[in-house]
């Protein structure tokens, strides 16, 4: 007979059918899309902005008037800063650029005259001709050709070969680490506490005793936690399935915004597309079949840990939230605490600290995800995976416990020291 | 015979001692009676026959093999005091889900519900929530999970609290016909005329021990105190009453409530009365209430109050 079965099926049956989750899980990505997009919406946005700028150039640094960057530029003469100040916008111009005669070493005056604010793009495109100009000029007057000062110009990156022959994935590895961090925190928090809520809820209800007449309690805890778990397995699938719909088909309902990916990089080639080439190959060069294995590992480790005590907690509430809130702090501190050991570990994944925390099988989910990209080695691995597999025996073994005795006991507000005592009880 | 037998039952607390040493059986197709105050240790009696919990000491016999919690548990239905359903669930998906928790499959539990929610005229209750009905639908459905999957026992705890008096004998009726068709019942409750009314068989525990066990008919024998009810035609005169066969308790114009002298027969009373020239209209004899009994049985202990008469 598979009650297990049945009470699995009814908590994600249950949770899954609700509209609420329905909205979540559908509305999560579609504000993460509309987010994204809104950026890119923005950015096209600013950068389309185009504008007429009339010029008074006394130091001659504009030799080539005309559009760049979508501006136009058209050099006025027979005019001061002064004279001109009130024509330019009668004349149809949005800006004015002053640029008076300068010291190319000491270059001082230059002004935009507008009448609200110019934007910080327009600025920083007006300056970055200036400035090229005036490089120019100093170059000339120092006696250097453009070309050789090219070759000057020094842009290293370091190469970072380790002992084991391997190549290093830093900058890739850092991204991941941190991403599959903060997935198991997050899981742990929100489905462990959903398990809470649920056996809440059977409490409060008063349905437990009625249930529990024909299951053993292990089996409807045990129960309980798979189908959550396999609510937020669920729900992760979703979430993925449609960000990464809504990502490809983001340039077809945005066509300009693709036009003008390709125009950025054309634009400025070198260097991202450098970069971006570097990261793609250092993804490449991660360990992907590891650290998907270690995800799923860690996920159902540390959730059914997590949420067997979750779920004890929730077995010894009678009515009170409050109560809830003060009893559950004990439960969500070494989550936390193996957050802030993943923050650092990220960073420095060999030290000491994130050594220790990834061996703790209380925070071991949360920070081993955070090193696996940094070629932990094989002893820690098996270690800090055998020490979970033991540590969630245990605690599922003593939560089962408390949970046996908590879920009959009704209108007693329960303490630590209660609890402690149930663990030595005979059923 | 007995469908159930406990055999000195023990489950000790820390603080205290639940169930000390209890035992008694309980007749199939009989409706059984588990009295007591609160804090005697009924619940933890009751968890231990549903095997909830597992007696410290001594054993139970189910239908005559020692009680095995996996296998029996599907051949009980219990429904405790502390009861309630899943708020958000509807109600069929519930009945169904219960059903198929005691061993039944999808297909016999969906007939089955039918059929019990056309007997309680619940068939238009399918897709409703829990949260949207009232207490004493909600007790209905409660009962009608507890009987479902047709248990051999029926384990009914303040089966009445909550019901108005047609739900009430609507349900009462039920119980009825489930115990003419075979099934055995324990019925745990305060309501002493409900007991009086229903069991055939009770037990009265009282701080874990076992104080009392008989028959509804043998308990109110044993506690009889011999009092009488005479109802006379004529008015009954002062001289009538100077007798030494009885002590006379109260007097009406025409009535008297005494007690009988054990050496003497009922007929030497009625005897007495005639001679006297007095034509009888009435002649009982008042048996003590399960009540009176309790009261007495549990008085001195700080729980006593508890079997005050209710009025509700």
């Amino acid at each position: 007979m598979n009650k297990i079965g049945l009470v699995i099926q009814r908590e994600y049956l249950t949770r899954v059918k609700k509209k609420s989750f329905l909205i979540t899980t559908i509305l999560v990505p579609l504000i993460i899309f509309g987010f994204y997009a809104a950026i890119i919406a923005v950015s096209i946005s600013d950068s389309s902005e185009s504008a007429k700028v009339a010029v008074i150039d006394d130091a001659g640094l504009f030799k080539s008037p005309g559009q760049k960057d979508n501006i136009i530029y058209t050099v006025v003469t027979n005019e001061t800063e002064e004279s001109f100040k009130s024509k330019y916008k009668k004349e149809g111009y949005k800006y004015f650029l002053y640029i008076p005669k300068v010291d190319i070493n000491n270059p001082k005056g230059i002004n935009i005259h507008s009448e609200s604010s110019v934007s910080i793009s327009i600025k920083s495109k007006v300056e970055k001709i200036i400035n090229n100009a005036l490089e120019a000029k100093r170059l000339e007057a120092a006696n250097i050709k453009a070309d050789q000062y090219k070759a000057i110009n020094a842009d290293v990156s370091i190469g970072n070969p380790l002992d084991s022959g391997k190549e290093s994935v830093t900058t890739a590895a850092t991204v991941v680490s941190g991403v599959c961090g903060v997935l198991i925190y997050m899981i742990l928090m929100i489905y462990g506490t959903m398990v809470m809520r649920g056996v809440m809820e059977e409490k409060i209800s008063r349905i437990a005793e009625v249930i529990i007449s024909s299951v053993k309690p292990f089996q409807l805890m045990l129960g309980k936690i798979i189908g959550i778990g396999m609510v937020g397995i669920t729900q992760f699938a979703i979430w993925l399935i449609l960000i990464f719909a809504l990502l490809n088909i983001l340039p077809f309902v945005f066509p300009s915004m693709a036009e003008h990916a390709t125009q950025a990089a054309s634009a400025s080639q070198a260097n991202s597309a450098a970069m971006a080439g570097n990261l793609g190959a250092s993804l490449r060069a991660l360990p992907l079949g590891l650290i998907v294995v270690c995800f799923l590992f860690y996920f159902m480790g540390g959730y059914i840990m997590y949420a067997s005590m979750f779920a004890a907690i929730g077995s010894v509430i009678s009515e009170d939230q409050q109560e809830a809130q003060q009893l559950v702090f004990p439960v969500i501190m070494p989550i936390v605490f193996g957050f802030i050991i993943m923050t650092k570990a990220v960073t420095d994944p060999n030290s000491g600290l994130a050594v220790f925390g990834s061996l703790f099988p209380l925070t071991s989910p949360v920070v081993m995800m955070a090193r696996i990209c940094f070629d932990v080695p094989a002893w820690q691995l098996i270690t800090s995976m055998v020490l979970l597999v033991l540590g969630f025996l245990f605690f599922t073994w003593l939560t089962a416990k408390i949970y046996r005795t908590g879920i009959l006991l009704y209108g007693k507000k329960v303490t630590w020291k209660e609890m402690i005592k149930w663990l030595g009880r005979k059923a | 015979m007995a469908l159930l037998e406990l055999h000195n039952l023990k489950k000790y607390y820390a603080t205290q001692k639940a169930v000390d040493d209890i035992s008694f059986s309980i007749e199939k197709g009989s409706i059984f009676g588990l009295l007591g105050p609160n804090g005697a240790g009924k619940t933890t009696l009751l968890r231990m026959i549903t095997g909830i919990f597992f007696p410290d000491e001594g054993n139970l016999m189910f239908d005559g093999r020692p009680f095995d919690p996996i296998k029996d548990i599907g051949n009980i239905g219990y429904m405790p005091e502390e009861r309630g359903l899943y708020k958000k669930m509807k109600i069929g998906d519930q009945a169904l889900y219960l059903a198929q928790l005691k061993g039944l499959s999808k297909a016999e539990a969906m007939s089955r519900i039918k059929e019990w929610f056309l007997k309680f005229e619940m068939q238009t209750w399918w897709n409703k929530k829990v949260e949207d009905l009232s207490k004493g639908m909600s007790q209905k459905l409660q009962f009608v999970t507890t009987v479902l999957h047709s248990p051999k026992l029926i384990i009914l705890d303040e089966p009445f609290s909550g019901l108005d008096p047609v739900n009430a004998n609507m349900i009462k009726d039920e119980i009825y016909k489930l115990s003419q068709q075979g099934a055995t019942i324990i019925f745990s409750t305060h309501r002493m005329e409900q007991v009086e009314e229903i069991c055939d068989h009770i037990v009265l525990v009282n701080k874990g021990k076992k104080i009392l066990d008989g028959s509804v008919q043998k308990v109110k024998n044993d506690f009889k105190e011999n009092l009488f009810k005479i109802r006379f035609a004529n008015r009954l005169m002062p001289e009538h009453l100077a007798i030494h066969l009885f002590e006379v308790i109260k007097t009406g114009e025409q009535e008297l409530v005494l007690r009988k002298d054990a050496a003497y027969s009922n007929n030497d009373i009625l005897q007495y009365f005639i001679s006297k020239g007095l034509a009888v209209e009435s002649f009982n004899e008042i048996l003590p209430s399960l009540n009176d009994i309790f009261i007495k049985l549990v008085e001195g202990t700080p729980t006593a109050r508890q079997f005050q008469p209710l009025t509700a």
